[in-house]
């Protein structure tokens, strides 16, 4: 399994599969990123971590630790 | 007439608060949600009478995992406003209209408000505004909170369709969902009103724990509805809340096709541009530094200090030239007032140097966050906000705190008081404490004098006095977040960090003054009752004494015999082991307690006698680190929202503070060659050392893992 973790910046990845579970999943769905969603790595925050993604028009920053529950194709 | 009752619903940065600013103006009661520190504001409509709007917190979703989700959904179910007013950023559909598919299904009525509709204009996307209101089955109405358009409309449609009552949510997702909610609906809940079905069937099928409980459903009827989801997941091959999730960005998808076309524009929206500076890997984080600099410069040291000066030494103090004539501060001019009507003395004392002196010397901070206030406001409402926090998360989470508690911290810097109710924008409740907790450790503007004093007194002005306080009040940070996150009290499951970082826009002057106005009231109204009542009695202490065996009042009631003084002599011995045990000392820490530069006026004219560099660097340490001022300790209580909290909070300051300066003390005075019973100080000195190194490096309790990484089996 490839996650979101993994993408490199500038590419944009469609969403397989969210892993997890609970409050921070719910959260990351709640946000847009569902199954099927194409979301593009934007930029790495100036010390590595968040990331910064557009997702569904706009533009959203999530950990890297959490980014690894999201699989892509 | 009966009175309308409206819920403004949206997401985060739709412009919720600026509608809402437009609706009520300055009709608008700022309170708690109860039991929650959520804060929870109505208001009475200006345009019409008898509609009442509660501003519901800005949320994503209804989901039963943050508090602001809960008291949201749990107002729209229990309290049943007559129609919901949903705010929806018109640049943002997508995600915005996800909220309103579940607005739409609670059986209120429902009016959607496209908000930033000049922005829309000016993009050149297209909104069908007649299609949009049929596909979701609800008025839709353009407005922009900004230029205030669209708004009286916006209020009549929400007029009238409350008065129509009632909605009964239609059917839109896919057909094997809506079988299973039919089933649902069959089996568990017609005894509900039609209306109010479907919001619950959806409930039970996502399993949410808190509807279920609340419903008690028969065990049966749960095995039975059981075997419907199931079905339903192993369909899609995805657990119930993601199949519902999926089939709402469905729905979305639908409402808005042939609806909405986004203009796509060939080159980077203004918004963008600013990202890419300001945001860059290698220029993100000097400009950051230049802005919070200039932040501090502006509201603490420069505007802030030039009114603060003004107020604390013109207008509370001696008094002020105007024009080149002289106008006496509030104190003198009242005890000359109250002299010339013949008013007793205690009186003229108790208001003078009590009362005015006591509140005036807090009062004088206003104006300084009142500075500080507009400019965090400038930097929220702008958008740059979340940048910081975006920037600063990786350090912060290292010490049990998140990236938002980086702005607490820097106003802390200013004062605690707005600093502790920064805190209130970080959603996790674990790393929201351990902010409220530190923020003091922050040297405040009120520490300054002290620190200046000592530094003049003892280390013949050495800058690096005031350098060593602020690198032991981040130090201290760092130390307690580091032992306390370990701790089970402080253990949480982890909050995401999914953070929106909002397209940046100029906020308006009257939404930033608002802003601004909301949280400096909040101050004086804390220094107006907890201060008040604290100098009050803070004054009967220092001038009721003993005299020759007899109670007496005097106003130049000696330190040694008054009320403070015999309080003090009677808990010195416990400052003895850190180098101060003296009256004026404790006298000193007491009143730091009313406002920390007040320690100053206690040695003013008695000079640091009896005190060495270490003892008077040891009652420096203590008075940084231990319980702040009481408006501090007001606003703690506040924000923690419990007692047993706060206590706990005051506790571990007191303790750590306690700790530290003896470890200082003793130690220092091993170093210099003094032995005797130091001998003995430096072994609990050392004991304590090797306790602190203990609780920052240990591992954590499998239980504390355990709740920490409530997700590890599922990922693996």
């Amino acid at each position: 399994m490839r996650s979101l973790k993994e993408a490199k910046i500038g590419e944009a990845c469609k969403v397989v599969k969210l892993h997890g579970e609970g409050a921070v999943r719910r959260r990351i769905m709640d946000m847009g990123i569902t199954k099927g969603t194409t979301v593009a790595i934007r930029k790495l925050a100036p010390l590595g971590d968040p990331i910064e993604l557009t997702v569904r028009g706009y533009e959203l920053s999530i950990r890297k630790s959490d980014a690894a529950m999201i699989e892509i194709e | 007439m009966q009175e309308i009752k409206i819920a403004l619903a949206g997401n985060p940065n739709s412009g919720k608060t600026s509608l809402f600013n437009v609706l009520t103006g300055s009709n608008q009661f700022v309170g708690n949600w109860p039991g929650v520190t959520v804060e929870k504001k109505e208001g009475k409509a200006r345009q019409r009478d008898g509609v009442v709007i509660t501003d519901l917190p800005g949320i994503y979703s209804l989901s039963p995992y943050t508090l602001e989700e809960v008291v949201a959904r749990n107002y729209l179910v229990e309290e049943s406003p007559d129609v919901i007013l949903n705010i929806v950023d018109g640049t943002n559909l997508e995600r915005n209209l996800y909220l309103t598919t579940q607005l739409t299904e609670l059986g209120i009525p429902v009016v959607v408000a496209i908000n930033m509709m000049d922005v829309v204009r000016k993009n050149g996307d297209k909104i069908n505004v007649q299609g949009l209101s049929k596909a979701l089955g609800c008025p839709v109405v353009e407005i922009s909170a900004l230029k205030e358009t669209g708004i009286d409309e916006a209020l009549d449609t929400a007029v009238s369709v409350a008065a129509r009552g009632k909605s009964i949510p239609m059917h839109a997702f896919s057909g094997e969902v809506e079988h299973a909610l039919a089933h649902i609906e069959e089996a568990a809940i017609h005894d509900l009103s039609p209306e109010k079905q479907r919001w619950y069937a959806i409930k039970i099928f996502e399993r949410d724990k808190k509807v279920l409980e609340a419903l008690d459903i028969p065990e049966k009827t749960v095995a039975h509805i059981e075997s419907d989801i199931r079905h339903v997941e192993e369909h899609f091959d995805d657990d119930a809340e993601s199949v519902i999730t999926n089939e709402r960005y469905g729905l979305v998808a639908r409402v808005l096709e042939g609806n909405y076309r986004k203009n796509r524009l060939g080159r980077m929206s203004v918004s963008e541009k600013i990202d890419t500076v300001v945001t860059n890997r290698f220029l993100a984080l000097p400009i950051f530094a230049f802005i919070m600099f200039l932040v501090y410069y502006i509201s603490v040291t420069t505007v802030g200090t030039f009114v603060t000066d003004f107020t604390n030494e013109g207008l509370f103090g001696e008094g002020f030239y105007i024009f080149g004539s002289f106008v006496p501060g509030i104190g003198v001019a009242l005890g000359d007032m109250l002299a010339s009507v013949g008013c007793a003395e205690w009186l003229t004392s108790l208001i003078v140097d009590g009362i005015v002196g006591g509140v005036g010397s807090v009062l004088g901070f206003v104006p300084q966050m009142l500075v500080l206030f507009l400019l965090l406001g400038f930097l929220e409402a702008s958008g740059y906000m979340s940048r910081i926090a975006f920037m600063m998360d990786k350090i912060f989470r290292k010490f049990g705190l998140s990236g938002k508690s980086f702005i607490p911290m820097l106003v802390g810097s200013g004062c605690s008081v707005p600093g502790i109710m920064a805190s209130r924008t970080i959603e996790n409740e674990s790393d929201r404490r351990m902010t409220i907790m530190t923020t003091h450790f922050i040297p405040c503007g009120a520490k300054l004098p002290v620190i200046a004093f000592i530094a003049a007194s003892l280390f013949n002005n050495s800058a690096l006095v005031a350098i060593s306080a602020y690198f032991i009040g981040v130090g201290s940070v760092a130390v307690s977040g580091i032992m306390l996150k370990k701790t089970k009290m402080f253990a949480s499951e982890p909050t995401p960090f999914v953070m929106e970082l909002p397209a940046y826009h100029m906020p308006t002057v009257k939404n930033l003054l608002f802003s601004m106005w909301e949280r400096g009231w909040s101050f004086i109204k804390k220094a107006g009752t907890v201060i008040l009542l604290s100098s009050m009695v803070i004054w009967a202490g220092s001038t009721i004494g003993f005299v020759d065996g007899a109670l007496a009042w005097s106003s130049e009631m000696s330190l040694e015999a008054s009320l403070l003084g015999l309080l003090a002599s009677l808990v010195s011995w416990v400052f003895a082991p850190l180098g101060f045990g003296s009256l004026e000392a404790t006298v000193a820490t007491l009143m730091g307690l009313l406002a920390k530069e007040e320690i100053v006026a206690v040695f003013g004219v008695l000079d640091f006698s009896g005190f060495t560099q270490i003892s008077g660097y040891s009652f420096l340490v203590f008075n940084l680190l231990c319980a702040p001022c009481f408006a501090a300790l007001g606003a703690i209580k506040r924000e923690m929202n419990s007692t047993r909290w706060t206590a706990f909070a005051i506790a571990y300051q007191c303790a750590y503070a306690y700790c530290v300066a003896l470890t200082v003390y003793q130690l220092g005075m091993l170093f210099t060659g003094n032995f005797g019973w130091h001998i003995l100080g430096g072994a609990v000195a050392i004991a304590i050392i090797s306790f602190m190194t203990y609780m920052l490096i240990r591992t954590p309790s499998d239980e504390v893992i355990r709740i920490r990484e409530g997700r590890a089996k599922v990922t693996k």
